[in-house]
């Protein structure tokens, strides 16, 4: 195979998409180069741009203007022999579930033409790889979230094509099948010389990557290595760490000051971004300057994403306290849980799960897809009737009240259910119909959302239109709207950029101190440390239940003496699977 | 290079044939279009649906009964046609028709029998259920046929000096024993054809846009064509496998005979198969969505070859507008064939012209779909 020194050229491309009377422009005037090797990142708030760009790349739309040239055809002349050259993975790869892992890759080999003598030594080292070789006979459709996705990689990978283009391959799998995923990633990369683009919505992945492509809107902003990228910022980066307070009273004093640009909470402390010159001055700790350390910190990519999009003016609003008038909390116990077991047919989906939550906690489920959190889930919200066991939900037992119990409890769904043809406006109406508000205070609760989430200039807006971070919010507003004394968050930040998971969190925090109990569940391990206690699930059943720092403690090694949730996280999942 | 494209082209097909068919072999669904529909369609058109009158429930009122009355109500008892129940009043069997427990009143009043006797005309009074007007034609027609055997047999009982009136002595061509199910049963093969080519494969092309399968089928080197053929390839097998299906079952289970040739059969249906598939093709691209190209299929394909192909409703007289949209309806073509060839037999001229019809339509319908199918996503 020669080899082109431009895996992938744009020249001035545009690609404008027509919904009803509007036109929406997607990409304005992209430049962009890729040489050959190594993995290009592509990142961006939702709405970027990206995945048009990817299917620009692939022949699978036409630009309106510009040139693209991919290894040395042009793109727009010769999709086909486009097609031929490169690999490319859907964001939602289309496996046929009703095909088994085997049969899915003989497909792709055939329409790949992989010659015969070379199936078998590639399809081993691709199981290997994977770790799917014990499986080949199941269905697809049978496999975990994590597996599908390593199938999907597999088969675009079947026969190594000279560009692989990747559409987040990495959203809303677990951290373990995510390690594997990037595994593969440079290992096709090291020994076939392949070219990779890849979008993402994580952050961390950026820095990953050998060059980073940041757009926003439709416009390239950059294109460097994630080191030059977070250079500028040095200087600018600080773990702060108390001992006193609380990570989530101190991120949120952080966030307060004005020299602060961001402040997220992380697994050992706030790492905080301050403006161009600025650091947090000794004052912002009056009176407990002894507990709190503040440590410069090397700037990672993330940190110079935000620098970037809000000074662009894109950075989440600060959000104001959300006033729901709930009574502050005392120990009472918000929902209780003891031998929760769920079975379908022989599949016994949650066994033996115990925790307790206490009033204006925020308790995370987390766990790999398929690990029985959804299902836990369901049943707390009384969705799903419970096997066996007994569950408590604000002092009501949900297998003899589960209506009461749900006339407490606010509920958002991991799809946002939203009436995508209604007004933003409408759905608000809607929701506080269905939750039996009237007169004058259905108006309020319906104009406290508007505001409060800063929905009202789109009031008007089909809810289908919106972006994901806004129709997040709008969810997120819809299941307030009764005022809930516990409200059940369903992977609410799934798919959503990290913009607005930012402002979600925020808004969350403020909740949970007006005394508003919150059970989330997320994939995303970093956002566990918003939490104030975690249950981390595997198989149905319960690996380990405790505050943040705790679950750390746990993944401590020699080797690793300050582990992240994520590495706590594969830790245990190992440990667990070991002991079987 | 051509040689390698070429060796791709068989490899390619080969391996979007084997996925269809491993598919269709999971999925209960196909196999229940292609196999389990026909059983049922021949079950409900053979035995269920039937637009023959037998049997029919009729009142016989018989005011004052004697030998005469009798003899009539003997001759209705006796009739195929009739189910008769004898009233004794006619406020009784008027309650019974408005009930529509009988279809037709025969009323046989007080003097029935003087009248009879003395020659005078019409001493029946008849009454018939009119909702149903063909229903009642047809009742009406038995009706008369059953009096005016009896009123001759009586006449030259009684030496009257009636000559009995002319007689026709009907001959039926093609449907000898008249029976609806040898009209119906050969176009449930056009409805079952139908179903598999347009329905089945809108469904599964619709299927491919929602799961996300098409999407990565796209940016693999498969070719346009070769998507196309990859997809006709295994349904029109399938289509084929129903359609010797259905006639088998109309042969030997419904004993329909088949007076024409089976190769001309083969060729047609093949014909219109394709027909069909190209339809079912043009759908899919219309709609990315199952549940609304289920919807189009049904209203653009199955219906048509429902009401206006001429399986149930005669083409002929149906208003002059309508009878111009059955044209542009493929399966009119071929239930048109399908009657030939099983119930007169290879009548060519009959046969041709629907082929080409057929031939045409194929032609259109693949232009639309070349036309249309653009390997992006735009």
């Amino acid at each position: 195979m020669s080899q082109t020194p431009v895996a992938l050229r744009f020249e001035g491309v545009s690609k404008q998409f027509r919904t009803g009377e509007q036109i929406v422009p997607a990409l304005k005037d992209v430049d962009l180069m890729l040489a050959s090797g190594g993995v290009t990142g592509l990142l961006g708030p939702d709405g970027a741009g990206k995945t048009t760009l990817m299917r620009l790349a692939a022949g699978l739309l036409t630009p309106d203007q510009g040139r693209i040239d991919v290894l040395g055809v042009d793109a727009l002349a010769d999709p086909l022999e486009v097609q031929r050259r490169i690999g490319y993975m859907p964001q939602h790869f289309g496996l046929y579930e009703d095909l088994s892992v085997q049969e899915n890759l003989d497909l792709y080999a055939d329409l790949q033409g992989l010659p015969d003598n070379q199936r078998q030594n590639r399809y081993k080292e691709l199981m290997h790889l994977t770790g799917l070789g014990a499986f080949t006979g199941r269905l697809a459709g049978k496999l975990s979230g994590g597996m599908k996705q390593k199938l999907g990689l597999a088969c675009t990978l079947v026969r190594p094509p000279a560009l692989l283009l990747l559409d987040e391959p990495t959203v809303g799998v677990d951290p373990v099948s995510r390690r594997e995923l990037w595994q593969i990633v440079y290992r096709e990369v090291e020994q076939q010389g392949m070219t990779v683009l890849l979008s993402t919505a994580y952050l961390d992945e950026a820095d990953r990557c050998n060059d980073v492509v940041l757009l926003n809107r439709g416009e390239k902003i950059d294109q460097k290595s994630p080191q030059a990228f977070s250079d500028p910022l040095r200087g600018r980066v600080f773990e702060v760490r108390s001992k006193r307070v609380s990570h989530r009273l101190l991120q949120q004093r952080l966030l307060a000051r004005e020299e602060v640009v961001d402040a997220v909470i992380l697994s050992h402390g706030i790492r905080t971004v301050t403006h161009q010159g600025q650091v947090i001055p000794a004052q912002a700790f009056a009176g407990q300057a002894d507990a709190v350390t503040v440590r410069p910190v090397e700037p990672r990519f993330g940190d110079a994403f935000i620098a970037i999009l809000s000074a662009a003016g894109d950075a989440p609003q600060a959000t104001e306290n959300l006033g729901l008038a709930v009574k502050p909390g005392s120990d009472a116990v918000a929902i209780e849980v003891k031998h929760l077991e769920r079975n379908f047919g022989a599949f016994q989906a949650v066994s033996d799960v115990s925790f307790s939550v206490r009033r204006g906690e925020i308790f995370g489920l987390l766990g790999a897809n398929g690990a029985g959190k959804s299902t836990t889930f369901r049943m707390l919200c009384g969705l799903l009737p419970v096997s066996a066991g007994e569950a408590r939900v604000a002092g009501e037992d949900l297998r003899n009240a589960p209506a009461r119990a749900r006339a407490r409890i606010g509920y958002m769904a991991q799809k946002f259910s939203l009436y995508a043809h209604l007004s933003v406006r409408q759905n608000l109406e809607f929701f506080a119909s269905a939750y039996g508000l009237v007169g004058g205070r259905h108006q309020q609760r319906v104009d406290w959302a508007l505001e409060s989430f800063q929905l009202a200039p789109h009031s008007e807006s089909e809810a289908g239109d919106l972006s994901l971070g806004y129709k997040q919010r709008l969810a997120f507003a819809a299941a307030l709207m009764h005022e809930p004394d516990i409200l059940f968050l369903d992977e609410p930040t799934s798919g959503v950029d990290p913009l607005a998971r930012r402002e979600f969190w925020n808004r969350t925090i403020h909740l949970a101190d007006s005394g508003v109990t919150v059970l989330v569940t997320t994939h995303f391990m970093e956002e566990a440390n918003y939490c104030d206690r975690v249950v981390i699930m595997s198989d149905g059943k319960m690996l380990i239940e405790g505050s943040p720092d705790e679950v750390k403690q746990q993944a401590q090694t020699p080797d690793n003496p300050e582990p992240s949730m994520e590495d706590a996280f594969i830790y245990l999942i190992e440990q667990g699977s070991e002991g079987e | 290079m051509s040689d390698t494209v070429r060796y791709g082209t068989t490899r390619r097909l080969r391996g979007m044939v084997r996925k269809e068919f491993l598919q269709i072999l999971r999925d209960p669904s196909s196999i229940a279009i292609a196999f389990v529909l026909p059983v049922l369609l021949l079950n409900l058109f053979g035995y269920g649906v039937s637009l023959d009158a037998r049997n029919i429930p009729l009142a016989v009122v018989i005011e004052s009964p004697d030998s005469t009355t009798a003899s009539l109500r003997g001759a209705f008892e006796q009739s195929n046609y009739f189910r008769p129940k004898i009233y004794l009043s006619i406020q009784a069997a008027e309650a019974a028709l408005q009930a529509h427990r009988v279809q037709a009143i025969v009323w046989m009043q007080n003097d029935f029998t003087r009248k009879v006797l003395s020659g005078v005309q019409s001493p029946l009074a008849v009454r018939l259920y009119g909702v149903d007007a063909n229903q009642a034609r047809i009742t009406a027609g038995y009706i008369q046929g059953v009096w005016g055997n009896w009123s001759a047999a009586q006449s030259q009982q009684n030496g009257l000096n009636v000559t009995p009136p002319a007689g026709i002595q009907p001959r039926v061509w093609f449907n000898a024993p008249v029976l609806s199910r040898y009209f119906l049963v050969p176009g449930v093969v056009a409805l079952v054809m139908t179903l598999i080519g347009s329905m089945l494969t809108a469904l599964v092309v619709a299927r491919e846009w929602e799961r996300g399968t098409m999407e990565a089928l796209m940016v693999t080197p498969l070719a346009m064509k070769e998507m196309l053929a990859g997809k006709l390839i295994p349904y029109f097998l399938l289509g084929m496998g129903g359609m010797a299906f259905t006639v088998a079952m109309a042969v030997w289970q419904f004993q329909v005979p088949f007076r024409g040739s089976y190769l001309l059969l083969s060729l047609t249906g093949a014909m219109f198969l394709l027909v069909s598939l190209a339809i079912g093709l043009l759908i899919s691209i219309v709609s990315k969505n199952q549940f609304v190209a289920g919807q189009i299929a049904v209203i653009v394909s199955f219906l048509p070859a429902f009401i206006l192909s001429g399986f149930i409703f005669d083409i002929h007289s149906m208003p002059a507008a309508i009878q111009v949209v059955t044209y542009a309806v493929p399966a009119r073509y071929f239930v048109d064939i399908l009657k030939t060839l099983f119930l007169t037999g290879n009548v060519y001229p009959i046969i041709w012209m629907n082929f080409a019809a057929l031939t045409l339509q194929l032609i259109f319908f693949t232009a639309l779909v070349w036309r249309n199918s653009h390997k992006n996503l735009e």
